[in-house]
């Protein structure tokens, strides 16, 4: 649906030239909602502005809906915009139109009849939520109703591609929410092709299927959003998650020394990441019983899902016999769990409960 | 305090500045509007970009408003009698007027459209919006507001001009007030049409601002 090859964007400056996209590919399939994240200034806003063409790209080819978006003229260029709605972090609307006249609005740009915009706009206006508030004012709305209205107006000319900018980054955790789930909504009700550019991973977690990271004018990692999730190779894009979920060590251990070798009175720490099916799986209770010897200590754990599939994190402690720890991490390597050793660390003698399993 | 013979000619002074001012301001706004439209979508980073056309229209402008208005009346004289066929006279004025107003208009109608978040311009564009659109859909109703306000400032300006109107045998009020409140010393005239202009004034002000308020829906 859309098809970016080798896009960079050069802006000339008094201070000297900015690259901000450094050649980025990327391909969007039809009814897919894409995210797109990255640090303000990492250029996830020039790029998604690459897709219709409010900024041109200084080099590179852009493709959407088979048409060779850099070869149009203005007035194909004003067609094929037709076809992509986009709303905005500061929802963009007309202060001085009612919430039925900016819904209204890019029909009216088309030349609309007003009796064909009443039998477009009364549906929207009910799709949205807003049916009681057609006469008011966009003054007269909260974040998350002017928003809402921005997505009307959007999907009145009928586009198969939305494209969202930062559109819920203005709004509280609530309302960030129900607009999520409203652009979701719609991505299935009409087949829409959506990209969403945000910086917030909570935003990809929870409405995108695959996700694109961008830092510093070029795509870091990208694939699908549970992948990128459970395995985030990039340190940019496990800063993104650390937001999320949290990789520190819990407070009994925190600030501590990790060491590779054993030391008096300390624990082996193990972080665990279960991913589907195995997030059912008696594991744990199946390695105590497997390893003589072993006392294994639950430090930390969360269950999340992502698309429906179950993701379990776990921070454990091992201690016991030598061998009976390494017999442990030997049971663990072969079952469907990640096992990453964090290493011997001591607990502070203050703090924090535990719990034993077993 | 005002003999009869006075009252006849205040109204008479009013009626010729009610008439230079309103027909003044209907012409100007004519011109002036879009040239404040060019002006602003000429500008850098706008939806008709031309930097030697908004430098060229700029410097008119400026050129236009540097000129004292009693000077500019009698620097045009040659080209009011060739648009109104007289140099001298009530209508005569209008010409000088209109003149000194347009770049007026011009420039606080651009400053109105620059109050316009650069964000809905981009909305329309990315709608399909063609420039003529976004400058009759999106930039002019969402500046109205501010260009009413704008307006009416140029409105009173244009009161306080064509009290020198008198100059050129224009009439109106400040004429009345300096041939018969100054030269012939009669202070009750002097009042009475100072009086005048301070109550048009508030007028033109109240309803200016009433008129903005009403428009301004943010």
């Amino acid at each position: 649906m859309i098809k970016l090859s080798g896009i960079e964007k050069i802006y000339d400056t008094p201070s000297g030239k900015i690259h901000a996209l450094k050649g980025i590919d990327l391909r969007i399939e039809k009814g897919e909602i894409y995210g797109i994240i990255g640090l303000s200034g990492a250029g996830k806003s020039t790029l998604v502005r690459c897709i219709n063409m409010l900024e041109r790209p200084t080099k590179g080819e852009v493709i959407v809906d088979n048409l060779d978006m850099m070869k149009l003229s203005e007035s194909e260029l004003r067609d094929a915009r037709k076809n992509i709605g986009m709303i905005f972090q500061h929802f963009n609307l007309l202060s001085s139109a009612t919430v039925y006249d900016n819904i209204a609005f890019p029909l009216t740009l088309s030349g609309v009849s007003s009796g064909e915009i009443e039998k477009k706009v009364t549906p929207l206006l009910e799709l949205v939520g807003l049916a009681d508030k057609a006469k008011q004012y966009p003054a007269q709305l909260s974040g998350g109703q002017k928003q809402r209205v921005g997505i009307a107006r959007a999907l009145a000319s009928d586009p198969k591609i939305l494209l969202c900018d930062e559109a819920t980054s203005a709004l509280d955790p609530q309302t960030t929410k129900s607009i999520l789930a409203l652009i979701k909504d719609i991505n299935k009700k009409f087949k829409l092709t959506v990209v969403v550019i945000t910086h917030e991973m909570q935003v990809i977690k929870e409405i995108c299927d695959k996700v694109a990271v961008i830092s510093d004018g070029v795509i870091a990692e990208r694939g699908d959003v549970l992948d990128v999730f459970t395995n985030p190779q990039h340190a940019i894009t496990k800063e993104f998650i650390s937001v999320l979920l949290s990789n520190e060590l819990p407070a009994a251990f925190r600030g501590n020394e990790i060491s590779e070798t054993k030391t008096p009175g300390s624990l082996l720490l193990l972080r665990l990441i279960f991913l589907g099916e195995s997030a059912d799986d008696p594991v744990l209770a199946e390695m105590i019983r497997a390893c003589d010897g072993l006392e294994c200590t639950m430090l930390f754990g969360n269950l999340d899902e992502i698309h429906g599939v179950p993701f379990g994190r776990m921070i454990v402690g091992l201690s016991g016999k030598e061998s009976a720890v390494q017999n442990a991490l030997d049971f663990l390597g072969g079952k469907d769990v990640r096992v990453e050793v964090i290493g011997y660390v001591r607990r502070n003698f203050s703090g924090g409960e535990q719990n034993v399993v077993g | 305090m005002l003999s009869a013979e006075i009252i006849p000619l205040l109204t008479k002074a009013l009626g010729e500045t009610i008439y230079m001012v309103a027909v003044s301001m209907f012409i100007a706004s004519l011109i002036g509007i879009p040239l404040g439209v060019l002006l602003h979508t000429t500008d850098k980073g706008q939806i008709l970009e031309n930097f030697p056309l908004n430098q060229t229209i700029g410097s008119a402008v400026n050129a236009i408003r540097s000129i004292p208005f009693i000077i500019l009346m009698f620097a045009i004289i040659p080209l009011t009698r060739l648009l109104v066929g007289s140099a001298i006279g009530t209508t005569a004025a209008i010409v000088p007027l209109v003149l000194a107003s347009i770049p007026f208009i011009g420039r606080q109608v651009e400053t109105s459209l620059k109050e316009v978040p650069a964000g809905l311009v981009e909305a329309a564009l990315s709608m399909g919006a063609t420039p003529g659109q976004i400058i009759s859909k999106v930039l002019l109703p969402e500046a109205m507001p501010g260009i009413v306000s704008q307006l009416t400032t140029v409105i009173i300006a244009l009161v306080g001009e064509s009290a020198m109107a008198g100059a050129i045998g224009g009439g109106g009020l400040g004429d009345l007030a300096i041939r018969y409140g100054y030269q012939r010393f009669r202070p009750e005239v002097m009042l009475a049409t100072v009086i005048i202009l301070i109550v048009l004034v508030q007028l033109v002000q109240f309803a200016g601002n009433t008129l903005a308020k009403k428009l301004n829906k943010r």
